[in-house]
């Protein structure tokens, strides 16, 4: 067990070090930060000197390595834009997107599990039909579309819920938090409900699918055969041998949301690393383009490895090494 | 055994799958009794109904199909029209199921032991602790070697004659009176085979249980029923005792079909097969479904579809052997 994850934990290391070589590609190649950062007017000694300072005279290896030693440490330099330290930009802006992401995922696993259990079930009563008219819209409407539409009815013409911003929020450490008070919470809502649409019904049509597979399976009619209550056929044996596609689906798509909430936090103004990503690349802010890209890259490798851990968990055929017979 | 009443009653079951090109009879007007501890063998090639057959008595037909006439009783009440829920508690308390392939069968996420103790729960008036003891006991009795350690053990850690082991064992743990097996060697090894029936027979012949023991290899119904019937396009076309049957079969198809079986005790050339193929459910001929392939067809069986007749040893749907309408 313990060898798994520090093979598969070395298995990351080149997966991270190629995204590092891109991130750091940005710096070498788009744009020149040291005329970013000189500005008009400058001598050429000045020039030399922050030439120096930034280490830009050094061979292109030896630049990288300060770079991945850097990132390592969590250092990515000052934003171009806003003149403070990247980490810091990030550190603010991740609680929000977490929690937006957060909120879409549970969404998207709690309702979608359970309608994709039931068409798979019921595939033929009136409901089910409706769901799969539902997720069809779903998938194809895109993103921005949607949360125009829930804008539009639930903050212009309703006026129940706002149309923008994170609402009021509560600071615990450095993590500030919009799940404490009520207008944090009225906040999410619209923004949560956008993002986890298109993965709500993707995992429902994917349970669908899969509890379709399993229920024709041998194991599934000798649970019938045996007389067991339909609850512990369905929920027992049916389910839980649909988890494994599920789980690696829902892991690429929890990365997904947190990756790509890039459109929902623009349309919702929402205050987190994505609109943070879209604001830099209009300003050319490389630090920060190139942090967030090893951040997202991080967010998948470490969802990989989770995913790998509940394969673990669920389906014992994968579990290699285990002795005959016992414990 | 004779005299005893019958355990399970089929009476002219008639099962039908409607599909778009109209209604496929797969079942027609099969008959037969099993009394309490009696074995009976159903053979016939493939799509012949034997599964069919008993899918019907578990209550688990694979939709669209349905039974469409006769009646299904075991020890008397009627089976075939219940509900779910009532069939689901005679599933596998009353009606045990074996099916064909064991590595197909178990669940590969849940250890044997669980599946035992889930099957006992369900319905049996005990606890799991005393369920997981029971388990114990027929993993022994299935013959798993060290069963107290292997009752936490998944299937995929046993091999496919040691899982349909733990599939007798699943089968007959809420100690049913009657076991469906499906062809329940077809899938093992043929030194594994001989393993299992002696198994299946031992337990069955133990508990009383009776057995309706669907499968295509002779030497197997041979070795294990008392009674035999030979399936042919969704119908009997024999049934009888097995040594009859075997030795002396009346209808021409279960003739045929005997005669297929290569003798050990001599050579010879050339097996011997029945020419044809058996028709398919969407185009079996009229009168007799197996007059296109008989050796000894004549006007009648062209026209007119034999019930069961007596003849002799054997019942038979065989115009042969009706008294009014003999040949020539």
């Amino acid at each position: 067990m313990f060898a798994f994850i520090i093979s598969r934990i070395l298995q990351a290391v080149p997966v991270m070090l190629t995204v590092a070589l891109i991130s750091f590609a940005m710096f070498a190649y788009v744009g020149d930060p040291v005329a970013i950062m000189l500005g008009q007017d400058f001598t050429e000694a000045q020039r030399d000197a922050l030439v120096r300072d930034l280490g830009l005279d050094q061979p292109f290896w030896m630049q990288f390595a300060h770079f991945v030693a850097n990132a390592v440490q969590g250092e990515f330099g000052l934003s171009y834009r806003l003149s403070r330290p990247v980490a810091d930009l990030i550190a603010e802006r991740a609680p929000a997107t977490l929690e937006l992401a957060f909120c879409a995922a549970g969404i998207a696993l709690l309702v979608g599990l359970p309608m994709g259990v039931y068409t798979g079930l019921y595939r033929n009563s009136w409901l089910s039909r409706f769901f799969l008219t539902f997720s069809l819209i779903g998938v194809s409407l895109p993103t921005f579309l949607i949360g125009i539409l829930l804008i539009l009815v639930f903050a212009v013409w309703l006026g129940w819920l706002p149309s923008f911003g994170r609402g009021d929020t509560v600071r615990i450490g450095w993590w500030t938090t919009g799940f404490l008070t009520w207008s944090g919470i009225k906040a999410l809502i619209l923004p949560a409900i956008t993002l986890g649409l298109f993965q709500l019904t993707l995992i429902m049509r994917l349970v669908r699918a899969e509890m379709l597979e399993v229920l024709r399976t041998d194991y599934i009619k000798f649970a019938r055969a045996r007389g067991l209550p339909n609850r512990a056929v369905h929920f027992g044996h049916a389910l839980k041998n649909t988890m494994v596609p599920v789980i690696t689906i829902v892991g690429l798509q929890l990365g997904a949301i947190i990756a790509f909430a890039i459109v929902t936090e623009t349309v919702f103004q929402w205050p987190g690393m994505g609109l943070l990503f879209i604001q830099s690349v209009g300003a050319a802010d490389i630090p920060v383009m190139s942090a967030y890209l090893m951040l997202i890259a991080l967010v998948f490798v470490s969802i990989n490895l989770i995913v790998d851990l509940l394969y673990y968990a669920v389906d014992p055929r994968l579990r290699i090494g285990r002795g005959q017979g016992g414990h | 055994m004779s005299n005893a009443p019958p355990l399970l009653q089929v009476k002219n079951l008639r099962v039908e799958f409607p599909t778009r090109r109209g209604t496929l009879v797969a079942l027609d007007d099969v008959s037969f009794d099993i009394a309490p501890g009696e074995v009976l063998g159903v053979v016939g090639e493939s799509g012949a109904g034997k599964s069919m057959t008993g899918a019907a008595i578990i209550g688990l037909l694979e939709p669209p199909g349905r039974i469409a006439r006769g009646e299904i009783l075991l020890n008397g009440r009627r089976i075939d029209n219940l509900r779910y829920e009532e069939m689901r508690r005679i599933r596998g308390k009353e009606i045990g199921a074996i099916f064909q392939d064991p590595l197909t069968t178990l669940n590969p996420l849940y250890t044997v032991g669980r599946q035992l103790v889930e099957t006992m729960t369900t319905h049996l008036p005990i606890g799991p602790a005393e369920a997981r003891k029971r388990a114990i006991g027929w993993l022994e009795m299935v013959g798993i070697p060290a069963a107290a350690q292997r009752i936490d053990s998944y299937p995929h850690e046993f091999s496919g004659g040691m899982r349909q082991r733990v599939v007798i064992a699943l089968a007959l743990c809420a100690e049913p009176r009657l076991i469906v097996a499906d062809e329940p060697t077809t899938a093992l090894d043929v030194s594994i085979q001989a393993q299992v029936i002696a198994l299946l027979k031992t337990l069955a012949r133990e508990k009383g249980t009776a057995m309706m023991l669907v499968t295509h290899d002779m030497g197997v119904i041979a070795e294990t029923a008392d009674r035999v019937a030979v399936m042919y396009a969704g119908r009997i076309a024999e049934i009888g005792p097995v040594r009859e049957v075997v030795k002396h079969a009346n209808h021409p198809y279960s003739e045929g079909l005997m005669a297929s079986i290569p003798p050990l005790d001599r050579r010879v050339e050339r097996l011997a097969q029945i020419d044809g193929a058996m028709p398919r459910l969407s185009a079996i001929p009229r009168g007799c479904a197996y007059n296109p392939r008989c050796p000894q067809v004549f006007d009648k069986c062209r026209a007119l579809r034999p019930d069961l007749i007596n003849a002799g040893t054997t019942q038979a749907a065989c115009w042969l052997y009706d008294t009014e309408t003999a040949r020539d």
